[in-house]
């Protein structure tokens, strides 16, 4: 909210400057987001006399002024205005001066052949009002010489964030309370005088929905004249607070919503018909409001309507029809107390923001209904004369007042300082509290955020001070502290620092995907797709970690990266139980372009293959502590990988722990990214939590005899999967090989067709004694037997 | 000179000018091989008288010995410089690069989560999570925030069409702080708990992503007020910057969930174009930054989270994390967090073993 310190002055009585204000306001909860005093853009204009206008030699339609700026001789200007004449006082803007309204710097110029040493400016140039018709004509007092700024009086805007808990303060009032409860200044209450009115309101005022609106007043004005403009000081208080004046009606009631915080309407009489009356609107009714568009209504919003046609939005906008205009003559006023939830869900129904709907939607003062109605007519009268109306009331606004039991030790128990009782019954007192002897304290109607006694506590600490709380030490534990980390949490750091040594760049993507790319990874899983996302590229949770990687990845190689090795930990989306979701935390990689780029010793520069992926799958769910020794490579890593070069690993048949592999062609594709592209997907939630563990390890001593090797060639089938040879192998004999490992696959010359030659390395160690040489080949005779049994035969 | 002097003179003299290993060879097997001559004379020693023997055995043994010992010591000499000339063939050009082997990185966000998890294990607080599909029960009714409460719409939340099985509205939370209801409900209290994570907001420009980070802290006890408040963010402030000259000024604000609120802001310091935290905000170059929205816990939410608002009390916070991070090392640009561009990974990322410490301070210098 933004407000002018002249304005705040008028309810404040105060001989602090700027900063002291805006300080106070920060420090009582009235965050102050700009100040700006418009002397600073009105450097360089100032009060000036025109002592000779002549026409211009070579232009009609200029004249050349000799301009007294009340120093130094008389100045030379050219000047467009058809009113600038040779006696008037008008303002002059200097060379160096910033036109406040377009930002041009003037400068010293020939202006058709004619020196021109400034300008003369109207309203609009200076951000006053919107009139150009000429320049600015100021009365014969006004005093040559002096800056425009301090003429005009011009003065500081705060810019104020309001909180949605205070809706008393959208007004400059209610800041001017709060401030004075701060001591920086005396409250001056607005003296209402009482507006009592010549005969009955003509109009029956009614409501027929008095939930949605418990009170509705409204008095008539006979005879008032909306063509003249609202008050100059009116308008520059409206300025200030970045309201632009309309017409006189529409402007009292702007400065009654700015002032008090109380927003207020004005109908046109002649277009009303009927009883005006408070009610649900019809369900498809319509009505074009002030800003020009229609709205379908629904029956659960509150409108004001008369025999034909609805008039208002209750408390969000007037309708267009109704609204003042220039030729309105007789006006309705209505001040009425809508229930607040009701205002924010139509306004959330309608789509529908005003400065109204803040206001009510947080709440107006109930108690403000006749006094509100009565500053808003002597506003209207002072301008547009006229006669008004008794008041006609209907229903009440709610006004039991909230009384709270408050324990002042509450303040030190809650807020950590201690503040004297007396102080605390003043700070309470000075906010319109009535504190009684017992600490009943009875509640402001206007303070819809008080509920109980920590808003008290709230209230007396925000006053006194906050920067008066003192730090205290949270109790420690003794000792040193206790680890608290998770098994998932120790997981995913071991895992996160294990792939960031491995040469992997931790990578953090967006957990929405554009659908099409969320599909493609999908898996027939029902995806959480977002009502309102901020666009389409950001729509679908993502159910994969891949493709957010290998966008990355893409937009890597755009750049030229020769390379990327990306992953992230995070989580993928699914449905869970009872609507719930179920989010899985998941290991993504991407290997993408070169894995090596060429090199003076290595030549040229070599792509990453499915193994490379096999090998990170491997190392981290090694790191991440799955029993990588027991897992089994099988297929079906999903469509959205090569079908001959991926894989999954399992714990058992069913526990997919990982997938790898090179992505298929189709995502390449897809992701319109060049390929060959390796990803790794691990699925963190699979992997058995390790029971039991402590510190010790399985009892270990070296063995004291020497490890030998023996190599095996074998002929195979060409689709034996090696993975199936060295099983058999390593089952041959499970006490003295501990290793079996395959050193050379060969398939071509020598090698008969549909076969191949697998040669492995069998690693065998001997216990107590050494092996002996029949005992050597024992095993080696069942190395063969075994293998034999996957149809492979020792090669010759 | 006797015909042993001549041989051994020769033989030794051969032997020093043999010009390589198989010139040596040849003259070992002239003089020591089973025909050398020097085999030769030491087989006639058995058919010696023994006095003859006890002359000629010693000067033949000494022969011999002598003999091998100058082709070992030639040998040597031989091979030395062998092996010297092979080697003066192997040099290397060492100023050619070696083997290049990637260069992983942690991200600033996972780096700046494992910082506080450390800083705040220390205080006693251990890390909760939560889903980030939300009910709005969750994210907006358990703290004290009604379907008609304007600062609901203040949120920009993202909303999926789905309710789950109570009806609730389905979303992504807008804050971490339904973890707060979540830890109070299955824990109960005391409870002392950070939770960082992902949180959505419909927003998007320099400084606003529709996908951020936050950590959340709660501390629910007997007697804990502000003053508790202040001294924890203090404290994790300082231990966070590494810097003992933090300041904090605590401001009014509003939340739902927390009463009375406190917004937090930082004394910071221009060190050339460079916001540092550190020093009085009111000082000269100083200013103050809005960092942490928190507050005593309000009674309401206590009670929406089970527990009896009589009988315990605390405080909440919440913070950015990218900002932490972007304040702490130096980003300035938070679309970057999530972009994955190898280049400014390489930049700002971390050594897999920057792990924090509190031996070693939480941060990783430059």
């Amino acid at each position: 909210m933004k407000f002018s310190l002249e304005w705040l002055k008028y309810f404040l009585d105060t001989d602090a400057g700027v900063a002291d204000i805006a300080a106070a306001l920060n420090r009582i909860g009235h965050e102050v987001e700009g100040i700006e005093d418009p002397a600073d853009r009105l450097a360089g204009f100032r009060v000036a006399k025109v002592l000779t206008a002549d026409k211009h030699p070579d232009a009609d339609k200029l004249q050349v002024l000799t301009v007294d700026t009340g120093e130094g001789d008389p100045l030379q200007v050219v000047c467009g205005a058809p009113n600038a004449r040779a006696g008037m006082k008008g303002v002059l803007g200097l060379p160096g001066a910033v036109v406040p309204a377009n930002g041009m710097e003037l400068r010293k110029s020939a202006i058709r052949g004619v020196e021109s040493n400034g300008m003369m400016c109207s309203v609009r140039e200076l951000e006053l009002g919107e009139e150009h018709d000429g320049i600015i004509e100021l009365p014969e007092d006004a005093p040559v010489g002096q800056t425009f700024a301090d003429y005009h009086d011009a003065s500081p805007v705060f810019d104020v964030a309001i909180t949605p808990n205070r809706p008393d303060c959208m007004g400059v009032q209610g800041i001017a309370r709060d401030l004075a409860a701060a001591g920086l200044g005396t409250f001056k209450p607005v003296e209402v005088t009482a507006m009592e009115g010549e005969g009955a309101c003509p109009v029956e005022i009614r409501t027929d929905d008095p939930e949605g609106c418990p009170a509705f007043y409204g008095r008539v004005i006979r005879g008032v004249d909306n063509n003249k403009p609202s008050p100059e000081w009116m308008q520059r208080r409206l300025i200030a607070a970045g309201q632009r004046p309309i017409s006189a009606l529409v402007d009292a009631t702007n400065y009654l919503m700015l002032a008090f915080g109380r927003p207020a309407h004005v109908y046109d009489l002649a277009k009303l018909s009927g009883p005006v009356v408070a009610r649900r609107a019809k369900n498809g009714e319509r009505v074009e409001a002030l800003n020009e568009k229609t709205y379908a209504l629904d029956d659960t919003m509150t409108v004001i309507a008369d025999d034909n046609d609805v008039h208002d939005i209750a408390g969000i906008m007037g309708g267009e029809h109704s609204g003042a205009t220039e030729a309105t003559t007789d006006v309705l006023l209505e001040i009425a107390y809508f229930d607040p939830e009701r205002i924010g869900v139509t306004g959330r129904k309608l789509g529908l923001a005003s400065d109204a709907r803040t206001r009510f939607e947080r709440g107006v003062d109930p108690a403000f209904l006749d006094d509100g109605l009565a500053i808003l007519t002597s506003l209207i009268l002072k301008t547009c004369g006229g006669t008004p109306t008794k008041v006609a009331r209907a229903g009440e606004a709610p006004a039991e007042p909230k009384v709270i039991a408050f324990d002042p030790h509450l303040t030190s128990h809650l807020g950590g300082i201690d503040v004297a009782q007396d102080e605390q019954r003043a700070i309470l007192g000075s906010l319109d509290f009535v504190v009684a002897d017992d600490w009943q304290v009875t509640c402001p109607p206007r303070r819809h955020d008080i509920e109980g006694p920590a808003d008290l506590v709230e209230e007396v600490v925000r006053i006194h001070g906050l920067d008066h709380v003192t730090s205290v030490a949270l109790p420690r534990a003794e000792g040193v502290a206790k680890p608290t980390a998770s098994p998932l949490q120790k997981q995913e750091r071991k895992l996160r620092r294990a792939a960031a040594a491995r040469g992997l760049n931790e990578a953090v993507t967006w957990s929405f995907l554009p659908t099409a790319d969320a599909e493609h990874f999908a898996d027939g899983a029902e995806l959480w797709v977002l009502d309102n996302p901020i666009s389409e590229d950001m729509k679908a949770m993502r159910p994969s970690l891949i493709p957010g990687l290998l966008a990355a990845a893409k937009r890597n190689a755009d750049r030229g990266a020769y390379g990327s090795r990306l992953f992230e930990i995070g989580r993928r989306y699914f449905r869970g139980k009872g609507g719930a979701s179920d989010e899985k935390p998941t290991l993504g990689v991407v290997l993408a372009g070169n894995k090596t780029s060429r090199g003076w010793a290595e030549g040229k520069s070599e792509g990453f293959d499915a193994y490379d992926a096999k090998a990170e799958a491997m190392a981290l769910l090694e790191a991440a502590g799955a029993p990588v020794g027991n897992l089994m490579v099988m297929g079906e890593a999903g469509d959205q990988f090569h079908p001959g070069q991926s894989a999954t690993l399992r714990l058992g048949p069913k526990n997919v722990l990982a997938r790898f592999g090179a992505l298929h062609p189709k995502t390449l594709k897809t992701f319109d990214i060049d390929g060959p592209v390796m990803a790794v997907e691990i699925f963190l939630d699979s992997i058995p939590a390790k029971k039991g563990a402590g510190f010790a390890r399985a009892h270990y001593a070296p063995p004291a005899l020497q490890s030998l090797t023996r190599d095996f060639a074998f002929l195979v089938p060409a689709d034996l999967a090696a993975g199936d040879l060295v099983k058999a192998v390593r089952g041959a004999d499970k006490k003295a090989i501990v290793e079996a490992r395959v050193f050379d696959v060969f398939e071509g010359q020598g090698v008969p067709e549909g076969k191949k030659s697998v040669a492995v390395e069998v690693t065998l160690q001997p216990g107590e004694k050494s092996f002996t040489d029949a005992e050597i080949k024992a095993i080696s005779d069942k190395v063969v037997a075994s293998a034999g049994k996957q149809g492979a035969e020792l090669r010759g | 000179m006797t015909d042993l002097d001549q041989l051994k003179t020769d033989a030794l003299t051969r032997i020093e000018n043999a010009p390589d290993a198989a010139a040596l060879e040849a003259l070992r097997i002239e003089f020591l091989g089973k025909q050398g001559s020097i085999s030769g004379l030491m087989k006639t020693l058995g058919k010696m008288t023994p006095e003859e023997r006890q002359v000629q055995g010693p000067l033949l043994n000494g022969l011999r010995s002598e003999t091998a010992d100058a082709i070992a010591a030639r040998k040597a000499v031989l091979e030395n410089a062998e092996l010297e000339a092979r080697l003066a063939t192997e040099s290397l050009d060492l100023t050619l690069p070696a083997h290049e082997s990637p260069k992983g990185s942690v991200h600033p966000v996972s780096q700046v989560m494992d910082e506080l998890a450390e800083i705040f294990a220390d205080l006693g607080f251990s890390v909760a999570t939560g889903p980030e599909i939300e009910d709005d029960w969750h994210n907006f009714t358990a703290l004290n925030m009604a379907e008609t409460h304007p600062a609901r719409a203040m949120h920009d939340t993202f909303y999926f069409p789905d309710v789950d099985s109570d009806g609730r509205r389905m979303l992504l939370r807008t804050h971490t702080s339904p973890v707060q209801i979540r830890s109070m409900v299955k824990q109960g209290a005391p409870i002392r708990i950070i939770a960082p994570g992902r949180v959505y907001r419909s927003d998007s420009d320099a400084t606003h992503t529709p996908m951020f980070h936050q950590v959340e802290g709660l501390v629910i006890d007997k007697d804990i007020h502000l003053g508790h408040l202040k001294w924890t963010l203090e404290t994790f402030l300082k231990a966070f910057f590494e810097r003992d000259d933090i300041v904090l000024r605590l401001r009014p604000s509003y939340f739902p969930f927390t009463e009375p609120s406190v917004e937090v802001d930082v004394g910071w310091q221009d060190v050339k174009g460079r916001r540092v935290l550190g020093g009085d905000g009111d000082a000269p170059g100083h200013g103050w930054m809005e960092l942490l929205g928190s507050g005593m816990v309000n009674a309401r939410v206590i009670e929406f989270a089970g527990l009896d608002p009589e009988e315990w009390q605390g405080f909440a916070f919440g913070v950015g994390v990218d900002r932490l991070a972007m304040l702490k090392y130096g980003m300035d640009d938070l679309r970057a967090f999530f972009d994955g561009d190898q280049r400014w990974l390489d930049h700002y990322g971390f050594s897999p073993f920057d792990q924090p410490t509190l031996s070693a301070g939480v941060g990783a210098k430059a």
